[in-house]
């Protein structure tokens, strides 16, 4: 098998400087004493990815995903190490990224295209196919700057996904766009990997890696935490997030290894009033998630956490049993924790419920997440996230 | 609700058993059958990222976006004069509208005695406008591009690239109002030495792509590139034969200095070290040619004919050439300074 790109002991160095000086002036005025702090957004990060595999990457907001993406896409340099990539590279860090506002849509195909190394003649060949994935038909003469933001992100993948690079790098382009886009998106990345292309793509949702991704890379402080088996990879970064947020202070497993697993958490169960009859809550229902599980020993120091996110990841909620008060003393055997939430005032969205067993220095023993995924139907008019109590009263102007 | 501890159990299995990396993944084709699939396409060329890329593979580089160059050139001339209502057309008139007020200014308020001045000029504008015009809008390539700088990956160096590329296209254009002119003077080019115009449009066209290469990088760092240019070239321009005569105003006052006890004639070569100078004088000496002095004197020897000067053929031959093969040179350090800036681009703008 070969390598399709080696990303050899990368790191890369950026240069904080508290402010930003680029006129003649300023740099004598401020030459030489410019306080600046040294960040390394990449140490020695060494992997590499064979031909036709599907790799995701994956780690928290500022953990270098994006920083990686680029090095290895050629759009920044490697302070040290390199990176070696076999085959064309075509990278989609932003839709419609180089689109020219003044040229058409027709224009800037042939543009965006020769950007991303195409041809003229094979633009030529796939122009059709291109506009048609991109549902422009219409509007493939109308200058760009007139599009919709919509028209111009399908426009930027249909192009970047019509060149057949050997090697497609994604960022979280696909998070954005509606559902519809997003589907036939997802279809045409399973088609590329089918076709043998190797893929490397950036994303916060753990179901698409879990779905086509071979293997996972977990980066964690500019560090390479983990690289393996999607899921396994997912498995450690969910147990480092869940260990680093349930005790402040606490050291995570310095070697990212999973813990000695005491305590197994099996599937978990959700009820609501609508249980049965409608597969979603309204504003202000109650809700309790029920998740059985075995110890393999007798268990003295045992925390259950629980935790509700939206799609975004944003952390709603998040309690454990210690902090209300429930130490938890088990022998051998199987058992069930439930957590009854008695009224959840969201208002529409789709949520995701964790559910994690560690022990008091935080540590995770075992993970569910997300245990249960529920979703909130708003029947009112009122929008955002919090269903709140409101009352209004408008007293009139009084005349005379 | 389920409590088997059998379902349990078979659930942390999977979480371990794909630690192994490689195993299938359910839906997808095996690793093994589209790694084949990958191999069938055929060869690939290899492509490496480092903080030093050294100069044959980013030359090779450049070669392989050739196409993108093209785009690129087409990409600034459209957006250059899109609506504006005469469009393309300013590209022929403005230079023509220039040079009617120098016409205006050197031939009724300021004489300089140069007769066909409207030629003599143009043969120096044609020149000079492909180089300022690669030399503004090159400065500002990189930066003016940011956005695409920070999103795509492609040889950085091509825009800089392309704004000569599109100055050229231009040159062209204006070439072709001086044709016009030609025709409406009644002044043929000097046929015999035409040969030489290639030459002195390659020579400037080189130094023009030098000077873009170095500036674009250098003004990602210092923003005060593209204003201290834009003095500079104005400034350069009357530092060219372009209004004044060079025999009158150029050669003969230098007869009257000494400096250090040198006669100021063997200080000429100052004059020429300007690289514009030998391609812009050859281009005179070909579309303006009053005489048609087709000289037999020696080289170095320039006498008053009233205009021009009385260099012999292989001289302008030799010069430009000089100017080409010395901006080679430069171009080579200019992609070397590029490369080195180059790594922060993304970072700086």
């Amino acid at each position: 098998m070969n390598t399709a790109v080696d990303v050899d002991d990368v790191s890369k160095r950026f240069r904080l400087y508290h402010q930003k000086y680029s006129s003649l002036k300023e740099r004598v005025l401020h030459a030489g004493n410019n306080p600046f702090e040294e960040f390394w957004a990449l140490q020695e990060v060494t992997f590499d990815v064979v031909e036709g595999e599907t790799v995701g990457i994956v780690g928290r907001n500022g953990s270098g995903k994006s920083t990686l993406l680029k090095c290895i896409s050629g759009i920044l340099q490697p302070t040290k190490g390199k990176v070696v990539v076999r085959g064309q590279l075509a990278a989609l860090l932003e839709l419609g990224a180089g689109f020219q506002p003044e040229l058409s849509g027709r224009e800037n195909i042939f543009l965006n295209a020769s950007l991303l190394g195409l041809s003229t003649r094979e633009v030529e060949k796939r122009f059709d196919a291109i506009v048609a994935f991109a549902e422009l038909e219409q509007f493939i003469d109308n200058q760009v700057k007139y599009y919709s933001s919509g028209m111009y992100m399908r426009l930027g993948f249909a192009v970047a996904v019509n060149v057949e690079p050997d090697v497609l790098v994604i960022d979280e382009v696909l998070a954005v766009g509606d559902e519809n886009f997003q589907h036939k998106c997802m279809g045409r990345i399973k088609q590329f990997q089918a076709e043998g292309r190797t893929i490397l793509f950036v994303t916060h949702a753990a179901e698409q890696v879990r779905e086509i991704c071979d293997r996972a890379v977990v980066l964690e402080a500019g560090q390479l935490l983990a690289v393996g088996g999607a899921a396994e990879a997912l498995h450690q970064y969910h147990e480092r997030l869940m260990a680093q947020g349930t005790i402040s202070g606490s050291e995570p497993s310095p070697d990212g290894q999973p813990a000695l697993r005491r305590v197994r958490l099996g599937e978990p169960n959700m009820e609501h009033p609508g249980t049965g009859s409608r597969p979603y809550l309204l504003p202000g229902e109650p809700l309790s998630v029920q998740v059985p599980f075995e110890a393999l020993e007798p268990v003295n120091d045992v925390v259950f956490v629980v935790a509700i996110r939206d799609q975004q990841g944003t952390l709603l909620f998040k309690s454990d049993t210690l902090s209300s008060g429930q130490p938890f003393e088990a022998p051998l055997g199987a058992g069930r924790v439930d957590f009854s939430f008695d009224a959840l005032p969201l208002l529409g969205g789709t949520y995701d419920v964790e559910i994690a067993v560690t022990d008091h220095s935080g540590m995770v023993i075992d993970v569910k997440d997300p245990a249960v995924r529920f979703d909130v139907m708003n029947p009112g008019r009122s929008t955002g996230a919090v269903a709140l109590q409101m009352r209004a009263e408008i007293r009139p102007p009084i005349l005379g | 609700m389920t409590e088997t501890t059998a379902e349990v159990a078979a659930d942390t299995d999977v979480a371990d058993s794909s630690a192994a990396g490689g195993t299938a993944t359910p839906g997808v084709i095996d690793l093994a059958t589209r790694g084949e699939l990958a191999a069938a396409r055929g060869p690939k060329t290899t492509r490496v990222v480092a903080a030093r890329v050294n100069l044959p593979q980013r030359v090779a580089e450049l070669w392989r976006v050739r196409e993108l160059f093209v785009f690129l050139v087409r990409k600034e001339i459209k957006v250059k004069y899109k609506n504006s209502f005469l469009g393309f057309l300013w590209s022929m008139l403005n230079p023509a509208l220039t040079l009617s007020v120098f016409y205006v200014i050197f031939t009724f308020f300021l004489p300089n005695g140069i007769p066909n001045f409207v030629l003599y000029m143009f043969s120096a504008v044609l020149l000079w406008n492909l180089f300022q015009t690669s030399v503004i809008t090159g400065t500002v390539a990189v930066t003016g591009n940011a956005g695409l700088v920070r999103k795509v990956a492609f040889p950085r160096e091509i825009m800089a690239l392309a704004s000569v590329g599109a100055a050229v296209v231009f040159f062209v254009f204006q070439f072709l109002v001086m044709v016009l002119f030609l025709v409406g003077f009644v002044h043929p080019p000097d046929w015999p030495v035409l040969w030489l115009a290639p030459l002195a449009l390659l020579a400037v066209v080189a130094f023009s792509a030098t000077m873009s290469v170095f500036l674009s990088a250098v003004n990602v760092y210092l923003r005060d590139t593209q204003h201290l240019v834009e003095v500079v070239l104005f400034a350069w321009f009357w530092a060219l034969p372009g209004i004044y005569a060079f025999s009158g105003a150029v050669h003969n006052k230098l007869a009257n200095h000494r400096l250090f006890g040198i006669p100021g004639t063997h200080l000429i070569w100052v004059y020429f070290a300007d690289p514009l100078v030998a391609p812009i004088m050859t281009f005179q000496r070909l579309f303006y040619n009053v005489n048609h002095p087709i000289s037999t004197i020696a080289p170095h020897k320039p006498i008053l004919n009233g205009v021009l000067a009385h260099y012999s053929t292989l001289w302008y031959a030799s010069s430009d050439l000089v100017v080409f093969a010395v901006s080679i040179v430069l171009l080579v350090g200019a992609m070397l300074v590029f490369g080195r800036l180059e790594g922060n681009f993304a970072e700086e703008l």
